[in-house]
């Protein structure tokens, strides 16, 4: 029996699971790579655990890739319509997370007893009434592998690293796929191991041809391609796309890109990419640990780098006194924060939005630096390119943040052509000039001077003391302090001056404006979408400019009647927009799961309040 | 890295800063800031090629108090900033200047990474054994035993000996040398300056203030030729009022030996070799200290290797050779992409 119908759908959620090992992530990157190249809008998201091999069969072990595709893909999407599970494990710590009514695809050969009680499960789920409400399909993933590959493969641990194919080929025919990509993935991956291609790709045509000639599926599904503007696409994850814009910054500026970074979780991507591109001048140093990640990169500065740090939470933390030295002595800085779940160790592979009062605060003294907030995968490139334009132009810190969810997942991306790009320009202070001081400046925007060690005729020392106000020798004069606090502030005040204003989607006067920052922003939209499709009065805004905040702020606040702000904490930027705004009224959503929002409890919410 | 050389000839008055020097009366900073000053104008560099990198303490003001681009930074990291500074121009001078708080506690990280790697930096270490800016708390060289404000009942903690620590860290270039002899810091510090690599010179500084004596056992007048041994590379280690004591080598150990007794020639004396990649020897001169030893004094070790900086320079033009990705365009658009039209 073949398919018969197909059915059409505007986007659809699929997420592969299994034990950390069963190249789950490999799987879910092969099925959204296809997707995009088939012309679907993409977003992913992986999911893995903290260990980096857990115990087999475990839930702790359990690794999951998430992928949305459809006609405009806001985020990695709520529910999974389509769940494959590759052992009892993953199917306990994922149901929660398919749909009901939804397919789950279970490796039905390993439900055996012992998998099972590991599982943490009584009784075999295949059989009781666990999965009453999903569409199941038991297929024989493991006893067909070992089959296909009988002839390649005498060795069962050989034949069982080809099981992910089979799976990914039963999404394939189910999606109505073509196999092109996969099979030149493996053939240039393992090009040196003609066994093992031929292996994985019987192994993928198994599982097609298991889903067509079973028909487990009385249909296939067609998801609708993608109506996007003209141009060359690529998938693009969050801390890749952070890290070219940080390139493409450098290059603007005609000056070498120094990165200082210590490995941590999830911002290390950032750390790896830029290492790789020595040819584009990048100048790489894996420090010994954060401090000396950021100092190194402040030395850099000094020196005339475009300097960069990148890192999570825990390193922000370290970092403190070091970012308040280049805010004292003026130095443009890229600060990345990678947002993981927190305080303390907290859930490293999992995402939050709770470094925001730390990036905004969290340092001695008055001490401001400029925060700018990325939104999604794909604009991680856009912000750090202006996180670079920023420190560079306004000889300042920047703290660029953006969380787990956007540095480790995907979306397409819109490449970009750099004589698009503005130029930079930073204020580098003429050889020679008699007039140099190091702290002399611009009237306008209180910025001073960048004099580079080698340039003849501009010495002169810099540091952590107080500086007297132009001529830059140490001051402790009270009346000095207090000046010298001022210009800090009104230069980060006057950034204002250079930046867009806010924008707003939906009625300038809608009853309710749904705000967030940073990483929401896709689950947000989709849901004030919907909403605005169903005739209700909502509105949204997400800002990505923090500090300072964009000058209309308040214009655009003040015209609602309701306003929400969503946040994965416990309410940091609302209380951040309360001390700005004073007289506003502002409800609150807050959650710290380590999770996304999900469409659906925005929904929810955004009504209840317009109900109210 | 090749440094550019000044064209014109340059004396201590273009490096002297128009600062009030604030140290104490007296404190031995103000001979090391005489000897920097000295020292600068003969390495020949154009004077806008140094660059002077500090953290937080008394020696950490070093940087206003000479005319080069400078940077006074927080405590403990100067390390960390001056490799920033080395890694974004390596066509720069880097010197550091530290105290034994600053280098060896709270940035102690720091110190042995920067010597591990071979950064290419120049480091002074003013040792005090004390701290002096937050008034006389002890130190990680502060000895056992030792009253200050911190150990009302005498230090219990071991310190540290900085030769041993930046020798352990696979140092390649040590040194020793006192406040108050300035002829030989002078030329420990030229000495330094010619050696590519990461090179630290503990310099036994006194802190009249807090811990007035700080080295007394072998910088006093009536001890010092007893106690101090000057080492010089190729030459017997030979010391003493005299010139009649010295090292040799027995068995696994050093021993102090009197020429002419017990049929001890010259000839039997160790001769110095600062050279060697086994870190044996220097070590254990390294470690030598009264009443049963002299002091070791110059350069203990100068072992060449390659630095941090000619390795990374080595492999940024290596990179470029053949590079596909030869700019930003290029790389965004690499690997896969596809056209939407």
């Amino acid at each position: 029996m073949t398919a018969k119908d197909v059915i059409k759908r505007e986007d659809v959620v699929i997420k592969f699971v299994g034990d950390s090992g069963d190249g789950m992530q490999l799987t879910g990157t092969l099925f959204s790579d296809t997707s995009a190249l088939d012309g679907n809008d993409i977003a992913t998201f992986p999911d893995y655990p903290a260990e980096i091999r857990a115990p087999h069969n475990t839930v702790a072990g359990v690794s999951g890739f998430q992928v949305h595709i459809g006609k405009k893909i806001y985020s990695s999407g709520d529910k999974a319509d389509v769940l494959v599970a590759m052992n009892p494990a993953s199917l306990k710590a994922n149901l929660k997370w398919a749909k009901k009514g939804g397919v789950i695809i279970v490796d039905a050969d390993t439900f055996d007893e012992e998998a099972i009680e590991k599982a943490g499960y009584t009784s075999n789920p295949l059989d009781d009434d666990t999965l009453s409400s999903y569409k199941v399909i038991r297929a024989p993933i493991t006893s067909f592998t070992i089959e296909t590959v009988k002839d390649i493969f005498t060795d069962r641990k050989s034949a069982l690293k080809c099981r992910n194919m089979f799976a990914l080929g039963m999404i394939f025919y189910i999606f109505g796929k073509t196999l092109d990509h996969t099979d030149a993935y493996l053939e240039k991956k393992f090009a040196k191991k003609p066994e093992v291609v031929q292996a994985n790709k019987s192994v993928v045509r198994a599982g097609y041809n298991f889903c067509e000639n079973t028909g487990v599926m009385e249909s296939q599904m067609l998801v609708q391609q993608a109506q996007m503007p003209k141009g060359k696409y690529r998938n693009i994850t969050g801390n890749i796309a952070t890290a070219w814009g940080l390139l493409a910054a450098a290059e603007k500026a005609g000056l070498p890109l120094f990165l200082g970074s210590y490995p941590i979780t999830p911002a290390t991507d950032i750390l790896v990419e830029l290492a790789k591109h020595k040819s584009l001048g990048a100048r790489v140093f894996q420090a010994e640990d954060e401090i000396a990640g950021i100092c190194s990169a402040i030395g850099a500065s000094f020196a005339g780098a475009m300097a960069c740090t990148s890192t999570s939470g825990p390193g922000l933390s370290l970092k403190s006194e070091a970012i308040g030295l280049a805010v004292m002595t003026e130095l443009p800085l890229v600060i990345v924060d990678v947002q993981r779940g927190g305080p303390s160790t907290g859930l490293p592979t999992k995402t939050e939005q709770a470094d925001l009062v730390q990036a905004l605060f969290g340092r001695n003294g008055e001490a401001p630096c400029i925060v700018l907030a990325a939104s999604s995968s794909a604009n991680c490139f856009n912000w750090a390119f202006e996180a670079g334009r920023l420190a560079l132009e306004t000889m300042t810190p920047v703290i660029l943040l953006t969380d787990g969810y956007l540095g480790n997942g995907s979306q397409l991306f819109r490449i970009p052509k750099m004589a698009d790009l503005p130029k930079i320009n930073p204020p580098f202070a003429k050889p020679n000039d008699p007039d140099y001081a190091p702290y002399n400046r611009d009237p306008e925007t209180f910025v001073r001077q960048w004099a580079l060690p080698g340039m003849d005729g501009l010495r002169h020392r810099i540091g952590g003391l107080e500086k007297l106000s132009g001529k830059g020798s140490v001051s402790t004069d009270s009346a000095n302090h207090q000046q010298m606090v001022e210009y800090r502030k009104k230069k980060v005040e006057k950034v204002a001056d250079r930046i867009p204003e806010q924008t707003i989607e939906g009625d300038k006067d809608a009853d309710l404006l749904v705000v967030g920052w940073g990483g929401t922003e896709g689950a947000l939209r989709c849901a004030v979408q919907e909403l605005q499709a169903e005739g209700k009065s909502v509105a949204f805004t997400q800002f990505n400019y923090i500090m300072p905040l964009p000058k209309n702020t308040g214009d655009i606040l003040r015209r609602h009647k309701k306003i929400v702000v969503c946040e994965l904490n416990m309410g940091q930027f609302v209380n951040y927009l309360r001390m700005n705004f004073e007289g506003l009224s502002f409800r609150q959503y807050n959650k710290v799961q380590g999770l996304p929002f999900e469409v659906s409890e925005l929904k929810e919410v955004f009504n209840k309040i317009l109900g109210e | 890295m090749a440094i550019e050389h000044s064209k014109v000839e340059l004396t201590r008055a273009d490096f002297a800063s128009d600062q009030m020097v604030k140290w104490c009366p007296g404190c031995g900073d103000h001979s090391i800031l005489a000897s920097v000053l000295n020292v600068f104008p003969k390495i020949g560099y154009k004077k806008e090629n140094f660059c002077v990198v500090s953290g937080i303490g008394c020696s950490s003001r070093f940087p206003y108090y000479v005319n080069t681009y400078g940077f006074h930074s927080i405590h403990g990291r100067a390390a960390a900033i001056a490799t920033g500074v080395k890694i974004a121009n390596p066509h720069l001078s880097v010197w550091i200047n530290s105290g034994d708080g600053d280098a060896t506690a709270i940035g102690g990280n720091h110190f042995i990474h920067v010597i591990r790697r071979n950064m290419d930096v120049n480091y002074i270490l003013f040792n005090n054994r004390i701290y002096g800016l937050t008034k006389g708390q002890y130190s990680p060289t502060t000895k056992q035993g030792q009253i200050t404000k911190t150990s009302p009942f005498g230090v219990i903690d071991y310190p540290f000996n900085p030769g041993e620590l930046v020798i352990g860290a696979r140092g390649t270039f040590f040194a020793r040398a006192i406040d108050n002899q300035p002829q030989q810091l002078q030329e420990v510090c030229m000495h330094m300056a010619s050696h590519d690599g990461a090179a630290v010179v503990e310099v036994l500084q006194n802190c009249v203030i807090f811990n007035d004596g700080a080295h007394k056992e072998v910088t006093d007048k009536e001890v010092r030729d007893d106690r101090q041994l000057w080492l010089k590379h190729g030459k017997p280690m030979i010391f003493g009022k005299n010139k009649d004591k010295g090292i040799v080598l027995r068995g696994t150990r050093l021993e102090v030996v009197t020429i002419g007794e017990n049929g001890i020639t010259e000839k039997d004396i160790l001769v110095h070799d600062e050279t060697t990649e086994n870190t044996g020897i220097h070590m254990m001169l390294a470690q030598m200290r009264p009443p049963h030893f002299p002091m070791a004094f110059g350069v203990i070790r100068a072992y060449k290797q390659p630095t941090y900086n000619q390795l990374f320079e080595k492999q940024m033009e290596e990179a470029k050779v053949n590079a596909k990705i030869k700019c930003v365009d290029d790389l965004l658009n690499s690997g896969e992409t596809w056209e939407v039209k």
